[in-house]
């Protein structure tokens, strides 16, 4: 779907890209991780041509990115905004227009979004006298109006309470099903690994890691155990930290360059083995895990 | 070309259909000849009301005898400065005028007095009326009798007519020439300056609420900018043509209603006594009509809708490129000042030079540069221009407000981005020379 390489970008002396490689495949949620100021903002806004890259190429269905691509891409911005003064209707219909819908079809669709998401008693509001929450989903439709391919949502939760949050999610989860291609940039690592299904992490102009959710948690692994043991043979050493509740004793061991079995079978000793499962880091540890790691490398 | 014309129509809407557009545009051709007609009917009012005002007068030359008017009424009592000066303490008198012995040749020491600072009116009324008396005098005493003088005096009006190449003759009138370039001129500024501001204001909100990220991801930023120049220029040429026949519409009205009651010459001498006077010096109306017609409509007409789009695209341009590079309309001050002061010296050199002598080096100059042609060059249209010089003046214009779109867009596409820093002029020169 899309295709980068060796993409560059600089403002001034500041790099902002430096020789950035991804790839996007078609009907996936692609999350975009990175800290602030990590460039994520410069991608997406080359992707949509605000901005043009210094050198590399971008590939949209194996074209060439050109003008004629901004029709097929919508794009929620992070800082986002609706003029007050118009109505949500008129709104609208701005965009749905500007994206190259003809007048007909961008009704027709207005129609549907407004009644999908129950808000037809809006349409002749004026943007001011909506709630935020209302608001912003005015901004999603508007985004999602012209049913594009490939949809880029920076922060697309930020501002939403819990319920409309539920049903932005459940909307992307819907498009998503439908073959449109989502890239999702967020520091909000819960909605990652719920809707991620690839994701790329930028830190300091570069990437530092991609692939599917399961292969970046498996090239992170801190090899930590956690361990319950019950019927204890012989106490267990106070370094270990163990919480006793009742006869059972909860603990968490590095492999410190043993092999699992190995230290399975030094637990042994201790009593019976009533648990011994891996931790599996979360996307947010990962993801603060590998911010830091670059930055002392 | 088609996203272009969807914001022309978004910001000509927005704005055309607001309260506050319907408003202004229906209030303001009202309020001028409102004001014109509370005036004329205070006036009227007082002169009707006015009690008459006396003023004693103490001539210790006993030479001078004042007429009184309908105004003001003079009495010679012989009184003494002292008692003169208690009747106007006690407000038995209005004023009291003193004149010492002085010789014909320089009279000096004519003092007035009065309980309330004597109006501009009532001084020059004095001193004409007392120049005229020792003129009289003078003539008097050199032989001369007054009357004869009074009976060879002779009004002269000077016809003038310009000679072109071809031999045509036409008649013209400078007060009628400058009454066009005054409007032309005036009519070009403001509209340059209130319909700029609104491009800033629309370019400053466009960018502080954020929608702007989400435009630009649909349409070029140049698109963007063009668009709302345009749009706003729609929206100000219909508030300009609205306002033409209303207030025309209005005068009629108001000017007829009114002359039934004041015979028209008055009306426009108690407006402005000069103007009236010029008009009074060829009264004649065919001569008026001959004058209007000598005026090249067509060549006028043309130039001011090329000179006011001009102008107002030259500058919008820029009032959009400092919106784009500021937060807010606070900030956008610093660089106000480059664009108002053309503005300001195009506006003082309509007055200064080019209606005084419009073929002056100065006017011919302002009404030759970009910057300063729009206004200037309509205060020399009506007298009439030479075809090259108008010619180059609208080239420059044109090559002037591509410049400034080019130089707008550039700094435009790259502010409307940045949020929080406040942009200096090298920063400015440097989004100028970046590329992409």
């Amino acid at each position: 779907m899309l295709k980068i390489e060796k993409l560059n970008k600089s403002y001034g002396a500041s790099k902002a890209l430096t020789d950035l490689d991804l790839e996007v495949s078609k009907g996936v949620v692609f999350g975009l991780l990175g800290p602030n100021g990590a460039g994520k903002t410069t991608l997406i806004r080359i992707i949509n041509q605000i901005i043009e890259g210094d050198s590399g190429k971008v590939y949209l269905n194996g074209e060439l990115l050109a003008p004629k691509h901004i029709s097929q891409i919508g794009y929620l911005p992070e800082e986002r905004g609706l003029y007050k003064k118009m109505k949500v209707w008129d709104q609208m219909l701005y965009f749905a227009r500007l994206k190259g819908l003809s007048p007909a079809d961008a009704k027709l669709k207005i129609k549907f979004w407004l009644d999908k998401l129950e808000m037809s008693t809006w349409r002749d509001k004026k943007i001011e006298d909506l709630s935020k929450g209302m608001a912003q989903k005015v901004q999603f439709i508007s985004t999602i109006i012209h049913n594009p391919p490939l949809l880029i949502l920076d922060e697309p939760f930020s501002g939403f309470d819990p319920v409309n949050a539920e049903i932005i999610k459940n909307e992307i989860l819907e498009l998503k099903e439908k073959g449109t291609t989502v890239i999702l940039s967020t520091h909000r690592m819960e909605s990652v690994e719920l809707l991620c299904d690839q994701v790329a992490m930028i830190n300091k102009s570069q990437k530092i890691l991609d692939g599917t959710i399961k292969q970046v948690k498996s090239s992170y692994r801190p090899e930590v155990f956690t361990i319950t043991i019950d019927q204890i043979k012989q106490p267990i050493p106070a370094e270990w930290a163990a919480k006793q509740d009742e006869t059972s004793y909860h603990f968490t061991l590095p492999l410190s360059g043993k092999t699992p079995n190995q230290l399975l079978h030094e637990l042994m000793e201790y009593g019976e083995v009533a648990q011994f499962r891996e931790v599996i880091p979360s996307m947010e540890e990962i993801f603060i895990h590998q911010v830091k790691s670059t930055e002392n490398g | 070309m088609d996203k272009i014309w969807l914001v022309i129509q978004r910001e000509y809407l927005a704005r055309v259909k607001k309260k506050s557009f319907l408003l202004v545009t229906l209030l303001t051709p009202l309020i001028f000849p409102a004001i014109m007609g509370i005036f004329v009917w205070i006036a009227l009012e007082e002169k009707d009301n006015q009690s008459l005002r006396i003023i004693e007068v103490v001539d210790d030359n006993n030479l001078f005898f004042l007429e009184s008017s309908e105004q003001y009424a003079f009495s010679f009592s012989n009184l003494s400065e002292e008692k003169a000066k208690e009747l106007v303490q006690n407000g038995e008198r209005y004023g009291f005028l003193h004149i010492p012995n002085f010789e014909l040749e320089d009279p000096k020491g004519i003092t007035y007095y009065g309980e309330e600072n004597p109006s501009m009116n009532l001084i020059s009324y004095l001193e004409n009326n007392l120049k005229k008396k020792i003129e009289e005098q003078r003539l008097f005493e050199s032989g001369i009798d007054p009357k004869i003088i009074n009976e060879v005096r002779t009004k002269v009006a000077i016809k003038s007519i310009t000679l072109d190449d071809q031999g045509t003759e036409t008649v013209s009138d400078a007060t009628v020439n400058y009454a066009i370039g005054f409007l032309a001129g005036i009519l070009i500024y403001m509209f340059i300056f209130i319909y700029g501001n609104q491009i800033m204001q629309g370019v400053i909100e466009e960018k502080s609420s954020r929608i702007v990220e989400i435009l630009v991801s649909s349409l070029k930023p140049f698109q963007l900018m063009m668009g709302k120049i345009l749009g706003i220029a729609g929206v100000g040429l219909t508030q300009l043509l609205i306002w033409i026949v209303l207030i025309g519409t209005l005068t009629t009205i108001v000017t007829g209603f009114l002359g039934m009651q004041m015979p028209q010459q008055q009306a426009m001498e108690m407006a402005n006594p000069e103007i009236a006077q010029g008009m009074a010096n060829n009264s004649d109306v065919g001569e008026i009509l001959l004058v209007l017609s000598g005026i090249n409509v067509t060549q006028i007409v043309l130039s001011f809708i090329f000179y006011f789009l001009g102008g107002y695209l030259l500058y919008g341009a820029l009032f959009a490129g400092i919106g784009s590079a500021v937060d807010a309309p606070s900030d956008a001050q610093q660089f106000m000042l480059p664009v108002t002061i053309p503005l300001i010296v195009a506006y003082m050199g309509l007055f200064v030079f080019v209606l005084n002598d419009p073929n002056s080096t100065t006017s011919f100059w302002l009404s030759i540069i970009p910057l300063t042609s729009p206004i200037a060059m309509m205060g020399r249209v009506s007298y009439g221009v030479p075809l090259w010089e108008l010619i180059l003046s609208m080239g420059l214009l044109i090559t002037g407000f591509l410049f400034t779109t080019w130089l707008a867009g550039k700094i435009y596409r790259i502010g409307i981005l940045m949020h929080g820093t406040k942009p200096t002029y090298k920063t400015l020169w440097k989004w100028i020379k970046t590329n992409n």
